[in-house]
């Protein structure tokens, strides 16, 4: 199968093979006019499969969220058919409205006020910032 | 220790020096409550029960009044305007409006955290569902220091319900920041600690370990911390029923206890400390409530900025 390159965009590489789908849901990307592609499971030497998503003319994405959701992958942006800059991610020391607190017993169940969850250790377990529930980012 | 104006959610909004400084002043009001009776004069309270209680709440209302201030709240929410649906952002800037502090429970976790981010008044978590309880911890924290002088290497077991337990959540964060404290957790495997408390005991370096088995662990202890096990916190009757009685206290349990073991609990019990303790000089939890007004009342003093006489 072959996939051409983009001129303009961003290349996000290394996904954990079949979170890709995942990564397109939670970057909120318009898939209505944007031209976007996801490949899965493509062979890779350094993991044995991996998701890729090129994103044609978007200019960033929410490294934030994109951490928390995979945060081995790597951001490619490319500007006239080059790349001008890598990014490594790393989990978000802190989110808001992207991890939803599960626990029927936190106040977020009932009042209207955003979801914060602080990154709690170096596995990127994430700490809810009212009731302290714990959960794993890619968990959620 | 400048504490005006702030907002007590749990311990650790306290530093250990403001926490030594309140049980100093708390016990200046034990050693001359007289000197203290109008040094709040002019000041509202509003007491905002969203769960029933008979300590906590009366403790608080005892400890202004005892300070010559006055109370204003429900103990019911249902004849509020929280019955009409109100936010509890709503029902906070409202109260703010009328009263000079206020304290807080809610049976729903990080409740009280919400309500005092919409507040210039102070606010306190008088108990926000499972999770915390700090003035319950001002109270057990008084009691220990009152009789072990302090904190430093003493060997505390909690027991019962520790996963809802939000009097031994707060308990556990506090004595953390003391030295060499060692926590024996003994509880049903449905009931032990949250992962978050877990994780705050092994940050601080302290040893804990969890058990089953309370008999085992009972000469160990130089402080037990007994707790019920509530019926308000399971979503199945056949949980509650099942686990409420699975650890009781009774004299004949104490006689392998160290003679200076301290038994506390929070209250109210139900089967977990037999009567037959309550004779006993260990049993400490019907003072420990009365510890809980004067450490009140030198919180409700601090947070309004108010000195002593």
């Amino acid at each position: 199968m072959e996939v051409k390159s983009i001129a303009n965009g961003v290349v996000i590489d290394h996904v954990r093979a079949g979170f890709g789908m995942k990564v397109l849901e939670y970057l909120n990307v318009d898939t209505g006019s944007d031209t976007v592609a996801l490949l899965m499971n493509v062979a890779s030497r350094k993991h044995g499969r991996k998701d890729i998503i090129k994103l044609e003319n978007v200019e960033s994405v929410d490294l934030n969220v994109l951490g928390l959701v995979d945060h081995n992958a790597t951001v490619i942006h490319i500007r006239d058919s080059k790349v001008v800059e890598k990014v490594k991610l790393s989990f978000p020391t802190k989110v808001k409205n992207v991890i939803t607190c599960k626990n029927p017993r936190c106040v977020t169940s009932i009042e209207a006020v955003p979801h914060v969850f602080h990154l709690a250790d170096d596995e990127g377990r994430y700490r809810c910032e009212y009731c302290d529930n714990i959960v794993k980012a890619d968990e959620n | 220790m400048e504490l005006k104006g702030r907002h007590l959610i749990e311990p650790s909004d306290l530093t250990v020096e403001e926490m030594e400084g309140l049980f100093d002043e708390a016990e200046r009001i034990v050693a001359n409550p007289e000197s203290y009776a109008e040094v709040c004069k002019g000041k509202l309270l509003a007491t905002l029960f969203y769960e029933p209680s008979t300590r906590t709440r009366f403790s608080f209302e005892a400890a202004m009044l005892r300070l010559g201030g006055k109370v204003i709240g429900f103990s019911e929410p249902n004849s509020s305007a929280v019955a009409k649906g109100e936010s509890i952002a709503d029902t906070i800037r409202t109260v703010e409006c009328y009263a000079d502090i206020a304290v807080m429970r809610h049976p729903k976790e990080g409740s009280v955290l919400v309500a005092s981010r919409q507040s210039d008044m102070p606010v306190i978590n008088a108990g926000d569902g499972g999770h915390h309880h700090p003035t319950q911890t001002l109270t057990d924290l008084l009691t220990i220091r009152l009789e072990k002088g302090g904190f430093d290497g003493i060997t505390v077991g909690l027991c019962g319900d520790l996963k809802f337990g939000r009097t031994v959540h707060s308990l556990i964060q506090a004595l953390t920041r003391y030295t060499g404290v060692r926590f024996i957790m003994i509880s049903p495997q449905e009931l032990s600690v949250p992962e978050y408390v877990r994780e705050k005991i092994r940050k601080s370096g302290m040893e804990f370990e969890e058990t089953h088995d309370l008999r085992q662990s009972l000469p160990k202890l130089d402080v037990l911390y007994m707790t019920r096990v509530q019926r308000e916190r399971f979503f199945n009757e056949e949980d509650y029923i099942r686990l409420k009685d699975r650890y009781i206290l009774d004299a004949g349990k104490l006689k392998d206890a160290k003679p200076d073991l301290m038994v506390l609990h929070p209250l109210p019990r139900v089967n977990e400390i037999a009567v037959d303790v309550d004779s006993d000089p260990r049993a400490h939890y019907f003072r420990q409530a009365k510890n809980g007004m004067y450490v009140r009342m030198a919180l409700l003093m601090a947070l309004l900025g108010v000195k002593g006489e």
